[in-house]
């Protein structure tokens, strides 16, 4: 056995576009940062036909995962049909022969662009978010050697000491995608920019979340079943958008996550976000029956796990 | 000499209180050199429970550099160092790894700087820059760090009606008072005052010291004060040490040197102020 016999042929195309080498080793990554919840594991981001900015950390870890039993969504902000949606789906599909679908449930591996599906995902699902900055620090620490120190040490003060300015100015914290995280006890991860609605999402989730930023070269995992909470104070507990009072003009539906459209008039109507979710809803008004799935939030906008959210308190100051 | 020697034993003085104590701070041997530059060589520095500690010396003399190795800063060459704290009582803390350095640092150690832009957050409210020490050690609830941050910035005597002003808007003296704050914040074992006061004009500097001085007096912290002024070290000092050129030349009760200073460079500093 020569290690000429054990590698494999140099062929002039690879299956899902990576080169066996580009895929071995996203992979190792992605099995070490599932071993180290949160922690940002280095890796050698690969030039790929879209540029650096536009999905290129989770295209890599959706090529090396992929295969021809695999069903691809991707979503861009919620919705299925935007250029960038189409474009990465194309791409995926034309380089592995994977099967596509908007529908949450039937998907295998989803990516997806500062959202997360509002049906609850299902184990053996892959959540791929688009990460564009992976460090939480920023922030408070510019100096990337530094930020990696203050991992290390798990020297996170600095972290509530913002969320601390926030609530003396403002009474509540102002973050709002993006917002911090503390994943395991152990590391701050920054969740991608998902609005504060899907932060709650990840905590003991069924699905393994892998998020990906291409152009800083970072990817990190949230495991099936890991405790993840936002970064809060004990007695000022963190809350999501609120919009109860917000109506899907498509759907009827309340408590999903809304895209506001402004009106001519200076008003405002609303839709649901997730449009293969929409969709859904849209097909058992019109008759069909659609397999729905259970929602992370009930249509009384309570999330599927009791005693995770608070009820909002306004801090004395 | 002849009635000392008849003085009957039972009349013999005991040693001051204060020396029988154990120190809080036992540093000896101290050696820091910088490429070929001997900064600090051979110096003790000891400190007693609530006492001030000055250290004099003219800029260049490695006392400022003796502050930044007590505060941890940096790593020493040579020596022993320490503290008489919580939890690392029988510990030299140079040797202890930087993780638990840190620790230490931010537990046992205040320390007020002669800039304020390097012991503060100029554009976090000045509350949050006291309470960012407790946030260290992991408070994390925000009513107590209000209060928290609140009583000590009380203590330091800064107007609590600016308490959430960024000390980017604060005058020198106020700036001064929000880093003490931080600095006692967790009730330290070591306060260093690092020129507390130079820079601020000689009213607002007689308040500051007066602050200091109440302080000392209704806590009993252990501090050391490093300043070229012989007027604050005179204010606040118990005991003091004269460095020149990386080495102390002479140590002493306050009173004592400034009064009767026996080295030479001692006699020229104290004449050169007075």
């Amino acid at each position: 056995m020569s290690l000429t016999k054990l590698v494999t042929a140099q062929a002039d195309y690879s299956y899902g576009f990576l080169d066996a080498y580009a895929k071995r080793e996203l992979r190792r990554r992605i099995l070490k940062g599932i071993a180290i919840p949160g922690y940002q594991v280095p890796y050698a981001s690969r030039e790929l036909p879209i540029a650096r900015g536009w999905g290129t950390g989770g295209l890599q870890v959706t090529l090396s995962l992929v295969g021809p039993e695999s069903v691809v969504k991707v979503i861009d902000q919620g919705a299925d049909d935007s250029v960038n949606a189409a474009n990465l789906r194309r791409f995926v599909t034309r380089m592995s022969g994977a099967q596509t679908t908007a529908d949450t449930r039937q998907a295998t591996l989803i990516q997806s662009r500062h959202r997360i599906p509002e049906e609850v995902m299902q184990e053996g699902q892959v959540l791929i978010l688009q990460v564009p900055d992976p460090e939480p620090l920023r922030a408070v620490q510019s100096d990337l050697a530094k930020a990696r120190e203050m991992h290390a040490d798990s020297d996170y003060g600095q972290m509530w000491l913002v969320l601390y300015e926030q609530l003396v100015r403002f009474k509540r914290y102002m973050q709002g995608a993006s917002y911090p995280v503390l994943v395991h006890d152990r590391y701050v991860m920054s969740p991608s920019p998902i609005p504060r609605w899907d932060t709650p999402m990840l905590h003991q989730a069924a699905h393994l979340t892998i998020l990906s930023a291409g152009r800083e070269k970072r990817l990190y995992v949230v495991p099936p079943y890991t405790n993840v909470y936002p970064l809060e104070f004990t007695d000022v507990p963190f809350q999501v958008e609120d919009q109860r009072e917000w109506v899907c003009l498509r759907t009827g539906a309340q408590h999903k996550f809304m895209n506001e459209i402004p009106q001519a008039d200076g008003g405002s109507t609303y839709e649901v976000s997730d449009t293969g979710y929409a969709d859904k809803l849209v097909a058992q008004q019109r008759g069909e029956q659609p397999w729905i799935g259970r929602t992370y939030y009930d249509d009384e906008g309570n999330f599927y796990h009791a005693g995770y959210l608070k009820p909002p308190v306004i801090p004395e100051t | 000499m002849q009635a000392t020697s008849n003085r009957p034993s039972s009349r013999r003085l005991d040693p001051p209180r204060i020396a029988t104590l154990a120190p809080v701070v036992a540093v000896r041997g101290l050696r820091k050199t910088y490429g070929r530059i001997v900064a600090v060589e051979d110096v003790d520095v000891v400190a007693y429970p609530g006492e001030v500690l000055g250290i004099v010396g003219e800029s260049g003399s490695g006392k400022s550099t003796v502050l930044r190795l007590l505060n941890l800063q940096e790593a020493t060459d040579a020596g022993t160092y320490h503290l008489n704290a919580e939890g690392v009582t029988t510990e030299d803390l140079f040797t202890l790894d930087r993780y638990r350095q840190r620790e230490v640092r931010v537990r046992h150690i205040g320390i007020v700087y002669q800039q304020p832009h390097l012991g503060l957050r100029m554009r976090y409210s000045s509350s949050g820059n006291v309470a960012e020490r407790l946030l260290m050690t992991g408070e994390r609830t925000f009513a107590t760090l209000r209060r928290a941050a609140n009583e000590s910035l009380a203590v330091s005597e800064f107007p609590l009606d600016r308490a959430d002003d960024p000390p980017a808007v604060l005058s020198g003296g106020m700036q001064q008072r929000v880093q003490l704050a931080k600095a006692i914040a967790l009730k330290p074992a070591l306060l260093l005052l690092d020129e507390p006061t130079t820079g601020l004009d000689v009213s607002i500097q007689a308040t500051v010291l007066d602050t200091l001085k109440r302080l000392q007096r209704s806590r009993q912290i252990t501090m050391v004060l490093v300043s070229h002024d012989l007027g604050v070290i005179r204010t606040l000092a118990d005991r003091v040490m004269v460095m020149r050129g990386g080495r102390v030349v002479e140590q002493g009760l306050t009173d004592q040197i400034l009064e009767d200073p026996q080295h030479a460079y001692t006699q020229q500093l104290v004449h050169a102020k007075l």
